[in-house]
């Protein structure tokens, strides 16, 4: 009876995965065709990407994209670890459950509302949409996934470590920065890599805020993708992708060995 | 020990530092609270005001394109002069057009029905890796969170080619035989039920997978111990546990996937109605401001309830944590 | 001279009335919310001292020693360290230093690191940071291990970063919140005895809190024993165990039994007690129990005698029958069940590996003890 649930486990797995997986799969495939049909093989060829990077205005797009993604992670970086420390290490404060739930809304929040009523600010305090403004608009909602990310790993976080360096001597802010902040750092950077990613990957939010001379790479994907698939664009996605999942691959790997080593030296010490 | 001589030699007395700082440190410890409030109230809340406020107006032929405009200078009299000039004509455009209705009508019917064939999809998936073992539960895990990092866009982008008419989908099927002609998928609904399943599917099994996990399979064997069969048991035990995990999988996928722009727009074609693309179109295509703000402050209202529902959620989720 | 236990050294500065306490928490109440955690304490601790403060869970202990550390504040009354008033003191600016129950390690430093944190918050120069570091490391025998991190240590050795870690800064006093509490039996008994030998070299105030009856005897000079925030007795490990001052404290440390009964007689220092069956109990040291008030007599097992004869001579002797007896190796505990239907326990330890004349089950036996055997309590 359990071998039977195994194998509809196993199955439910590998269909599922298949079909998480497939549609990318297939799209990378195809930013080798050869063919300008995308849909139809017609051998393997690079030139796509050759033509990719001679596209001057993707480029520009692609460069707007990534200032605009460490700029926006960074600053929601800062403020979404300061909203995590908030919600966590502060339990009753005036106005906690308007901040909790401006914390939690955005990550649900349809993009569509978020990102005309951040326009309609923009324009009612008179700022130019550009650069400045989707950073800002991007900033303010990765923030929000920041803190659920910083949150989780500071609800398991032994407080008795701060109060360790507090009785020592630190000052609060000392406790902080050579304490809490270093142990929480893997935290930290995975909700920047999270926060870099929504920015790179944004469209809604982008269209509504940006203006002339910021156009993002989403936007000019978007732009493309409705005149039909084409096979440049295929092979801008799948850089995309690879650079992400480089990123996040790498980022595993490298937590997964911290881990076992960690695992090796505390049998080792009690061993010994 | 002879030279770690260690006697208590006094060190600094506590009457030697006064109590300054201890103030400074509060400062600095509500400035976490305050910085991150004030940068929501003012780019989050204020904007929904503003949203608010603009629905309430005129449209016009403008930069922007709605009156009244704020206009401090003209100070508290000023204001309430544009105050007077509200109304509600814009939300009684959007209820005697029935575009809008059914749009409105449209989008909750189609996220509901993709939740549905999400959490059907998404419990399999998630209970297998639950089950899985130990060693491969991680791998299983950033395998399901990797395509949640690569671009929406361009995961919604990949299903065009497969779903259209001349695409590898039908040409799949022709190939076995299955069809002659091809299936018209690409703007239909049904593409649309893909795109949105495909795209939050993750966003369904982490909550399940973290709720399942937690579950002691010990549990399951005692109630088939107690005479209770597996399709039993799994209503009667796994079912019930995994509820949190599915009330947070659901509310996940449904809050965002009404509100959705980009799945509508490339998977639906031009006949879908969605709530999204409605706001989108008057924004971008008809530069109605006043009205897009309308349809949002109506979208918002719709999401309210389940929102509410989800930050409970979170809330309790965050209780038990601790 | 008559003594209460045996003395471990001639430091007894709570019964000079010229000593000063270093120490003193004054009527201190802490609550949280509803729920009062410290109910109006009074405790005076003194310079050198090795104090406990033993409870079970919830009983307040921690509260105390973090309210002594800063972390918690008293709602009210005062906490005074050598004189000075400890209110709006934050942690870090008080001259007392704890060592915590998980230790709290910094993860992320090496052992010397750890070492180190403390001395560097002082702005102390680095060479006699070094020196100092060098110093605790051999205090603790921990010198090879000062690269390592912490989770690449046992956690014995852990728990001697800890505590050099907190004697770094040479504080004025040490708090150990349950010091051995994550250490198996072994290694907690050995280092009970490392942790004494520190505090008398180190001339340190010591205030440990501890759940662990035995440890709290082991290494204290004196015991505070606490309950739903309040103080039940302060004493000697002895006093604490023969001489407990009410019901709860005896029942607390050790094992004992408890007569219940009517006080019949009283002269100056010796009683008579009725028990329910109508039993006479003579004792000496009634302390302040008056006629005809109901008390209850707490004799320890060690000190009931059980034979299969009735002995003579002795001041009090009562019937029963072995109800159960468990032998343990060093001594055999037996439960006698009296005439009146009461269980006594009374142990007897094994000094020869063969008995004449062995007791067994639903055997007749008498239990015999002496009048200052046990102590009257009246609450």
């Amino acid at each position: 009876m359990n071998a039977t649930w195994s194998r509809f486990n196993i199955v439910s797995i590998v269909l599922g995965f298949a079909f998480l997986y497939l549609p990318i799969v297939l799209l990378i495939i195809f930013s080798f065709n050869e063919s300008k049909l995308v849909t139809v093989w017609a051998g393997f060829s690079t030139k796509w990407y050759g033509e990719l990077f001679r596209n001057q205005s993707l480029m520009d797009a692609a460069w707007v994209t990534a200032r605009v993604g460490v700029l926006s992670a960074t600053f929601a970086t800062i403020l979404g670890t300061m909203a995590a420390l908030a919600l966590t290490r502060y339990t009753r404060f005036r106005g906690r459950v308007l901040f909790s739930g401006m914390v939690f809304a955005p990550l649900v929040m349809p993009e569509v509302i978020t990102g005309l009523s951040l326009l309609l600010l923009f324009v009612a305090i008179g700022l130019d949409r550009g650069f400045l403004t989707v950073t800002l608009a991007h900033i303010t909602f990765s923030m929000c996934f920041v803190a659920v990310v910083v949150q989780s790993r500071l609800m398991t976080f032994d407080r008795s470590l701060e109060e360790a360096a507090m009785d020592l001597g630190a000052t609060p802010v000392k406790t902080f920065f050579q304490i809490t902040l270093p142990v929480i750092l893997p935290a930290v950077i995975s909700g920047w890599m999270l926060a870099f990613t929504l920015s790179l990957d944004d469209l809604v939010i982008a269209s509504f805020t940006s203006g002339p001379g910021a156009t993002t790479l989403p936007m000019k994907i978007y732009s493309q993708v409705r005149l039909g698939v084409t096979p440049e664009i295929n092979a801008a996605c799948t850089i995309l992708i690879g650079i992400v999942a480089t990123g996040v691959i790498i980022a595993s790997l490298v937590n997964k060995r911290r881990e076992v080593q960690r695992l090796r030296d505390e049998q080792a010490a009690n061993r010994g | 020990m002879a030279e770690t001589t260690l006697a208590t030699a006094p060190s600094a007395s506590p009457a030697a530092v006064p109590q300054q700082g201890t103030w400074l440190a509060a400062l600095t410890g509500r400035l976490v609270i305050i910085i991150p409030y004030a940068w929501l109230l003012i780019l989050f809340l204020v904007p929904f005001l503003i949203v608010f406020k603009i629905s309430l107006s005129q449209t016009a032929i403008a930069m922007p394109p709605y009156s009244p405009t704020f206009d401090l200078s003209a100070g508290i009299t000023g204001l309430w002069e544009s105050f007077r000039e509200f109304s509600f004509d814009n939300y009684l455009w959007l209820t005697d057009d029935p575009l809008y209705v059914n749009a409105y009508v449209s989008s909750v019917v189609i996220a509901a029905i993709s939740t549905f064939f999400a959490l059907l999809i998404g419990f399999p998936i998630a209970y297998g890796m639950a089950r899985a073992p130990a060693t491969v539960r991680p791998l299983l895990l950033m395998l399901v969170i990797l395509p949640f990092w690569t671009s929406f866009l361009i995961r919604v982008y990949a299903w065009i080619g497969i779903l259209k008419p001349e695409g590898l989908l039908n040409q799949f099927l022709i190939w076995t035989g299955i069809i002659d002609q091809p299936l018209i998928i690409l703007n239909t609904h049904t593409a649309i039920f893909i795109g949105i399943v495909y795209s939050y599917l993750p966003f369904m099994v982490l909550p399940l997978y973290s709720a399942l996990e937690k579950m002691d399979y010990s549990l399951i064997e005692a109630a088939q111990d107690l005479g209770c069969p597996p399709i039993s048991a799994f209503w009667k035990i796994t079912f019930p546990l995994a509820m949190p995990g599915i009330v947070a999988g659901c509310l996940l996928v449904f809050i965002p996937a009404t509100g959705e722009f980009v799945i509508p727009d490339l998977l639906g074609g031009s006949q879908t109605l969605m709530i999204g693309k409605t706001l989108w179109n008057e924004f971008f295509s008809n530069r109605d401001w006043p009205v897009s703000s309308a349809v949002a402050v109506i979208l918002l209202l719709m999401l309210v309830v389940p929102m509410m529902f989800f930050q409970q959620a979170q809330a309790k989720a965050q209780e038990q944590g601790r | 001279m008559k003594s209460l236990g045996s003395i471990r050294r001639s430091f007894s500065p709570w019964t000079d009335p010229a000593a000063k306490p270093y120490i003193v928490f004054e009527n201190v109440t802490k609550k949280f919310g509803d729920f009062t955690a410290v109910n109006n304490l009074s405790l005076a601790i003194y310079e050198r001292e090795f104090f406990a403060l033993l409870g079970a869970s919830g009983c307040g202990k921690s509260t105390l020693l973090r309210m002594l550390a800063g972390f918690d504040e008293p709602t009210s009354g005062r906490i005074l360290l050598d004189g000075q008033d400890l209110r709006g003191i934050p942690p870090y600016r008080r001259p007392v230093n704890m060592m915590f129950q998980s230790y709290a390690l910094f993860p992320h430093m090496s052992v010397e690191q750890n070492i180190a944190f403390g001395l560097k918050q002082e702005g102390m120069p680095k060479a006699d940071i070094d020196k100092r570091v060098a110093d605790m490391l051999k205090l603790v025998k921990l010198e090879q291990f000062a690269k390592r991190k912490p989770h690449q240590l046992s956690g014995g050795q852990r728990q001697r970063v800890a505590l050099a870690r907190s004697v770094a800064k040479r504080p004025k006093v040490l708090l150990l919140d349950e010091p051995l509490g994550a250490l198996d039996k072994k290694l907690r008994e050995e280092t009970q005895f490392e942790l004494m030998d520190l505090q008398q070299n180190l001339g340190l105030t010591f205030v440990v809190v501890t759940h662990d009856q035995e440890e709290a005897m082991t290494m204290a000079d004196r015991i505070a024993i606490l309950d739903k925030g309040q103080v039940m007795q302060v004493a000697t490990p002895a006093e604490v165990y023969e001489a407990p001052v009410s019901r709860f404290v005896a029942n607390f440390v050790g094992n004992v039994n408890m007569l219940e009964g009517t006080v019949a007689e009283r002269s100056e220092k010796t009683a008579t007690i009725t028990g329910a069956s109508g039993a006479q109990i003579r004792v000496e040291n009634a302390g302040d129990a008056t006629a005809g008030s109901t008390v209850a007599f707490a004799i320890r097992p060690e000190k009931i005698k059980v034979s299969s004869r009735k002995p003579d001579g002795a001041a009090n002797v009562m019937e029963g029958e072995i109800y159960d007896l468990a032998y343990l190796g060093d001594m055999t505990v037996y439960h006698v069940r009296l005439v009146d239907g009461q269980v006594v326990k009374a142990s007897a330890l094994n000094s020869s590996r063969i008995t004449e004349d062995p007791l067994s089950w639903n055997d007749k036996a008498w239990i015999s003890f002496a009048p200052d055997a046990g102590v009257v309590l009246t609450r």
